[in-house]
């Protein structure tokens, strides 16, 4: 799959998200758009793993720590075929599994998430799991960047660089905003790429839309011997004019006019990406 | 020097253990480390996690003799059983050690979401438990984990009396499916147990038989009220003493047979007097109609006595001498 064909993909999968997002009547609108470029090449182009390896024992391992992103992994995760896109209906509905955080219930979920602060500690467990084993498989979680004050992060940064997990990544989406509003004025974090070099990690900075700078920076790890810290630039809301850079549309869930308008805004988007195919 | 810690057992208790028979054995902390190497040295995929905790957990050995099966996380137990957690999601039986007092109040997130409600087969160690660190004060102590655990679905919870208990709990959790926790201290126990007594998670062990008074005790509490019930019988009285091991699942039957055939039911815990056995024991007579005399021993809901683990039982009335009196005004 192309650049190309990845980006028209991601016009698609931010419709459905934003569909679903009103079906259910909740939904995390920001961060899923900021994340779901990540979520699109780690699923397409990255981990290995499918409907029919998910039982692998030698499957990678993806956890998404930031679980409120939910509804951009359930988007890529049925596009995958991982369960039926109609289930995508059910989401936050009574007695339906699809709820509104990550959970094993449904296919092609490895851990139950939603707490943050969580995700690079279980990962960890599962890099050494690997590196006992000597098996091939490879670890991947995806941390929000205001998720990272939580002290655990940090807890696991030590340990992932004391075991010199090279098999695990952490990717950052560096959206820079929180649900209170700017990470900076809220609990400022920077600079993150000198925090975790300082923790021992190998750091790797991107855009996160950039497919191209994407792929290449999930497809080996930065240092031999080292846990890789991808810091994915990224725009919450990306996609949306009116929801880009604004911290309400953290949990914003559009009216019937704004999704029209941001379904209209993705279709021009898509359109022009077919006119320069 | 130190002062030698005041021993758990007056000399008239140590007169009726020697009366009913009772054989000193080790540290169930110490049976538990033992009985955990044995089994990883039969399986590999056996792995210790520990937050600086192997010299408290008794796993030095372990981790001398089978270095490749632990793993150390410093100190750190929030990363500890999150670590547990996604080794267990990855096909290793792990085993995360760690006082109990951290382990379920610092961890509790962790224990609830990646252990519990992601159902991954991990167990969870809280060693040194109650008021075994005494004298360190509240901070080392862990006498609310029974409480919050019973309130998180999806876990086995098992406070084993005894070393027969405490080998059966670790070899039942090492072929668990689902997460266990199990707590215990680091004090010498004696053995309650018959050779031929079967261990069964869920299932309560009944030590002796008896009409009058009902102990129903938990972990190492129980051996206290088998002392009490002994001397009890040297004023005419016949208690039955059950072993509940296992916090959750909880037999009721046992507890209902109990309210059903005895005078009053007294309930031991290590624990505060909130939200652990005897509440739990409680409930259990409540809802079925069951009213009968009945009495929380445990910790009440004060600022804890300051003391060695042997103080803060007597203090609190978890002794033999303490139990009887706490029968006899039942009875009254």
């Amino acid at each position: 799959m192309t650049d190309h064909d990845l980006q028209l993909k991601a016009c698609a999968l931010r419709r459905a998200m934003l569909r679903l997002i009103v079906n259910a009547g909740a939904g995390h609108t920001g961060g899923g758009l900021s994340c779901l470029d990540i979520l699109n090449v780690l699923y397409n182009r990255v981990l290995n793993v499918s409907p029919q390896t998910f039982t692998s024992p030698m499957r990678d391992r993806y956890v998404q720590s930031k679980g409120h992103s939910v509804e951009a992994l359930y988007a890529v995760l049925a596009d995958r075929g991982f369960f039926p896109e109609a289930d995508l209906k059910t989401i936050c509905h009574y007695q339906s599994h699809y709820v509104g955080h990550p959970t094993r219930h449904i296919p092609g979920v490895e851990m139950n998430t939603g707490a943050l602060g969580h995700g690079l500690p279980i990962c960890i467990g599962m890099a050494l799991a690997a590196k006992m084993d000597s098996a091939p498989y490879l670890v991947f979680t995806l941390l929000g960047d205001g998720e990272l004050a939580e002290g655990s992060n940090w807890e696991a940064a030590l340990a992932a660089s004391h075991y010199k997990l090279d098999n695990l990544t952490a990717i950052i989406d560096h959206n820079t905003l929180q649900i209170s509003g700017h990470t900076r004025d809220v609990m400022s974090n920077e600079p993150l790429d000198e925090k975790w070099r300082a923790f021992g990690w190998g750091v790797k900075i991107v855009n996160g839309h950039d497919y191209a700078a994407l792929t290449e920076a999930l497809s080996k790890p930065a240092e031999i011997g080292k846990p890789t810290c991808i810091i994915a630039n990224t725009t919450k809301g990306k996609g949306v004019s009116f929801m880009e850079n604004v911290a309400k549309w953290h949990h914003g869930v559009p009216s019937d006019a704004e999704l029209k308008q941001a379904l209209s805004e993705l279709d021009l988007a898509e359109a022009k990406l077919k006119e320069v195919a | 020097m130190s002062a030698p810690a005041p021993s758990m057992f007056t000399p008239a208790a140590k007169a009726m253990a020697e009366k009913l028979g009772l054989k000193m054995g080790r540290a169930n902390l110490e049976e538990f480390a033992a009985t955990l190497e044995e089994l990883a040295k039969a399986n590999s995929n056996i792995i210790a996690v520990t937050s600086d905790s192997r010299g408290s957990g008794k796993l030095a050995p372990f981790g001398k003799n089978l270095p490749k099966q632990l793993v150390e996380v410093g100190i750190a137990e929030q990363n500890l059983v999150g670590i547990t957690a996604g080794l267990a999601a990855c096909g290793k039986k792990s085993f995360g050690v760690s006082p109990g007092c951290f382990l379920t109040a610092r961890s509790l997130e962790q224990i609830k979401n990646d252990i519990c409600y992601s159902d991954v087969p991990a167990v969870l160690i809280g060693i040194s438990s109650g008021t075994s660190y005494g004298a360190l004060g509240t901070t080392h102590h862990s006498l609310h984990d029974l409480a919050v655990l019973r309130a998180i679905n999806n876990l086995t919870i098992i406070v084993p009396a005894d070393n027969f208990e405490t080998r059966a709990a670790i070899r039942f959790a090492a072929k668990a499916t689902k997460p266990v926790f199990v707590r215990f201290g680091k004090a010498p126990m004696f053995n309650l147990h018959k050779p031929e007594t079967k261990f069964e998670a869920g299932k309560a062990i009944q030590l002796r038989d008896g009409n009058d008074v009902a102990f129903i005790a938990t972990g190492e509490t129980a051996v206290h009220a088998l002392l009490a019930a002994g001397q009890l019988e040297e004023r005419g009285l016949n208690c039955r003493v059950i072993s509940m091991h296992s916090i959750k699942p909880l037999e009721t039957e046992v507890i209902l047979k109990a309210g059903r055939e005895c005078k009053a039911i007294v309930t031991v815990e290590e624990h505060l007097v909130n939200g652990g056995l005897g509440e739990a024991c409680a409930s259990v007579l409540m809802q079925a109609g069951i009213s009968v005399p009945f009495k929380i021993v445990g910790i009440p809901d004060e600022e804890t006595v300051p003391g060695a683990q042997a103080d803060i039982f007597r203090h609190y009335g978890i002794s033999m001498e303490g139990l009887s009196e706490t029968a006899l005004k039942l009875l009254k």
